[in-house]
């Protein structure tokens, strides 16, 4: 398993990735911003101010370093669990918060729930909620790219429960037998909601399955945020050249429940929670980092606290943004609107009006689960 | 002027619209070499070359999601499912990522692919080479549903799906690929526009309403109907979805009875559908019950497949049922 820091925050010269100081303190600044995005969503659902939220605490290694070998020309098809693949490829805070909130800025009108994101401008394909439904795309988005002979790539990521599903299956045998440039990236994060990955397969690791599929698969220290950027970097570079695919396994942890719905301590132990939070991707960078000399104790604690303000400032400004107009409900499920659907639209519009149905029995009805 | 076949119409609107479009490809298991089952895709290998004429491995899912991708990345893909009956390991691709991700990405990620499906029975396919699913698809908005019963409807719908943007379900005739010809529009622009049924027949008694292959039983049950003078307007609807009511309803407002014949089973079949459409906005208009003629509601069978499918005597005997009210 690839490992370029240890848990103390040692590492190997030899293997380090070829990463100037701006990088890392960029990587740095990404990992904690997921960091507090997670305890933010948590506590705005809590609230009631979201609907839903899937926690991704843990895995801020995984998100940042592979998505840190993308170029802009390349397609990304990150999971509910990937906000830092967002933040690393561009997408402003504000843009996650307006997703979340689902109002009238978000670029997908509000019709997904919280972290179901799509942002076309930074090739960051819209997901849905069914698991590994995705992967077949990224395969067809690579061998598009390779008919015209350009040289992008698609990172798609997936859970290791995803790697149970038919889709799975199909996306590697496709992209095994047509050689496309794509890289999938499992964040093998130990539970697909409650079922541990032992009895997810009987595999000795979800990286051997490229095997069957004909090609490579690599299994890394997921919590090293140098090794995810390492494997996936050669991964891409291997694809952007000709050389098809790879299945990445990164062994990581989801301290998290499943989402604000669930409630983990069913079943695992507190015990193992605290031997992963030993493992912590941030503690472990941020001393690797102080280490090096990169940065200090005392300026990580100022860029916290400069993330936090910063952060706090883009919720208040976004939550003022109002819903999307009710008028969306009938949009964009085709090109132009057929007979039919207009006249509903119309009817409901005449009815209920832009802002859509009011009163008081529909203020009871129950929004959120 | 040669006379084609709806096979063979399949074939030279594909080709015509490959050699137009180069972002047009193909995909679908023994779809190269092997030109297809129904040979659909003949010779189109051979002109285009592999890597738009794709040969896939047996898996639904794959082929659909593949080619969801691929339309995202610029192309134009077309699909072929061997059978409709093998859909349904790809029914996910269809449901949950083809049709919904235009919606859901509020507009930036449309997926445009056409998937053809040789839909209907009567070709001794029992269970799994013979129904009609065409109301699943229906069920699901973002979709449209072509079925043409025609080669020149084919062409024309056809040629509208592929230069569309919307996804497609292309639901071919495959009862009837070889038996009905007829000759086909030289002009290259030549569309037929979704949601515009076709009145075959005018008539003033009973208006008949029918889509694909059991179209042309319905012509027979308009002769027979014929010569014990029930006078009968036959409505091709061409696409389900988008649907043309308003030529329904004319019709329906005429002869004020009404007979939905199809090959799907009748349990929310489409026709329940269109009877609660004409129920809704014309039941003044009727002056006998609405009657549904569809499959029987029961798996296709093989040793019966001529019984179980509606019989031109069996459709004259829904049409004096409407009559005779």
């Amino acid at each position: 398993m690839l490992q370029v820091i240890r848990a103390d925050g040692e590492f190997d010269p030899k293997v380090e990735p070829d990463l100037s100081h701006e990088d890392l303190l960029k990587m740095q600044r990404y990992m904690l911003t997921v960091r507090r995005f997670n305890e933010k969503g948590m506590s705005l659902q809590r609230q009631g101010r979201i609907g839903f939220f899937m926690e991704s605490t843990g895995q801020e290694a995984c998100q940042i370093g592979m998505s840190y070998t993308l170029t802009p020309i390349d397609w990304a098809f990150p999971s509910y669990r990937d906000p830092g693949t967002c933040l690393v490829r561009g997408v402003p805070l504000s843009a996650l918060f307006d997703q979340m909130m689902g109002n009238s800025a978000d670029e997908s009108k509000g019709r997904q729930m919280p972290v179901h994101w799509g942002f076309s401008k930074w090739k960051i394909v819209s997901l849905s909620s069914p698991i590994a439904a995705k992967l077949p795309h990224a395969v067809g988005v690579a061998y598009a790219a390779k008919f015209r002979g350009e040289k992008s790539v698609a990172l798609a990521s997936l859970g290791e429960g995803a790697t149970s599903q038919g889709e799975f299956h199909s996306a590697m045998n496709f992209a095994g037998v047509y050689k496309t440039p794509v890289v999938f990236f499992c964040e093998n994060n130990q539970y697909a909601i409650s079922l541990p990955t032992r009895r997810q397969t009987a595999s000795e690791s979800i990286a051997i399955k490229a095997e069957a599929y004909g090609f490579e698969g690599v299994q890394i220290d997921g919590n090293d945020i140098l090794a995810v950027y390492k494997a996936t970097k050669s991964a891409v570079d291997k694809a952007r050249s000709g050389g098809g695919p790879t299945l990445i396994e990164a062994i990581t942890y989801r301290m998290g429940g499943h989402s604000t719905s669930d409630d983990a301590t069913v079943y695992r132990s507190p015990e193992e929670v605290e031997l992963w939070k030993k493992r912590d991707p941030i503690a472990r960078f941020t001393a690797y980092l102080i280490k090096k000399g990169v940065t200090s104790e005392q300026e990580n604690k100022k860029l916290i606290e400069q993330i936090d303000a910063e952060m706090s400032a883009v919720i208040k400004e976004r939550e003022q943004i109002p819903p999307p107009a009710a008028s969306t409900l009938f949009t964009d499920v085709y090109a132009e609107m057929p007979w039919h659907l207009r006249e509903e639209a119309e009817e409901f519009m005449r009815e209920e009006g832009e802002n859509g149905p009011k009163g008081e029995e529909y203020e009871k009805e129950p929004g959120s689960f | 002027m040669t006379i084609s076949n709806i096979v063979q119409t399949v074939n030279e609107t594909l080709r015509t619209e490959m050699r137009r479009n180069g972002n047009v490809v193909l995909l679908g298991e023994d779809i190269g070499k092997d030109g297809g089952v129904f040979r659909a895709t003949a010779g189109l290998l051979n002109e285009f070359g592999q890597e738009r004429v794709i040969d896939t491995p047996i898996a639904e899912e794959g082929i659909i999601g593949m080619a969801i991708g691929m339309s995202m990345n610029g192309l134009e893909p077309v699909v072929e499912i061997q059978f409709l009956d093998f859909i349904y390991p790809g029914f996910n691709q269809i449901v949950s990522e083809l049709a919904k991700l235009r919606y859901r990405s509020g507009g930036h990620f449309p997926a445009h692919v056409v998937i053809r499906a040789p839909s209907g029975g009567g070709i001794k396919g029992g269970l799994y080479h013979s129904q009609s699913t065409e109301a699943y698809f229906t069920h699901t908005p973002g979709l449209f549903v072509a079925t043409p019963s025609t080669p020149r409807d084919t062409m024309g719908l056809m040629r509208t799906a592929m230069r569309g943007s919307d996804p497609v379900m292309f639901l071919e005739p495959k009862r009837i690929y070889r038996t009905v010809k007829e000759e086909l529009p030289a002009d290259e622009e030549f569309t037929i526009p979704f949601g515009k049924a076709k009145v075959l027949k005018e008539g003033t008694g009973v208006t008949l309403v029918s889509w694909g292959a059991i179209v042309h039983t319905c012509k027979a049950a308009v002769e027979l109907a014929s010569k014990e003078n029930i006078s009968v307007e036959l409505i091709d609807m061409r696409t389900l979805m988008p649907f043309d009511l308003d030529t329904v309803l004319a019709s329906v407002r005429k002869t004020g009875r009404v007979v939905i014949a199809h090959e799907a089973t009748k349990i929310s079949g489409f026709g329940g559908e269109l009877s609660a459409q004409i129920a809704e906005r014309a039941i003044d208009s009727l002056q006998a019950p609405i009657v549904r003629l569809g499959g029987i509601d029961a798996p296709f069978p093989y040793a019966l497949e001529k019984t179980y499918l509606p019989s031109p005597e069996r459709i004259l005997r829904a049409i004096r049922k409407a009559a005779g009210y």
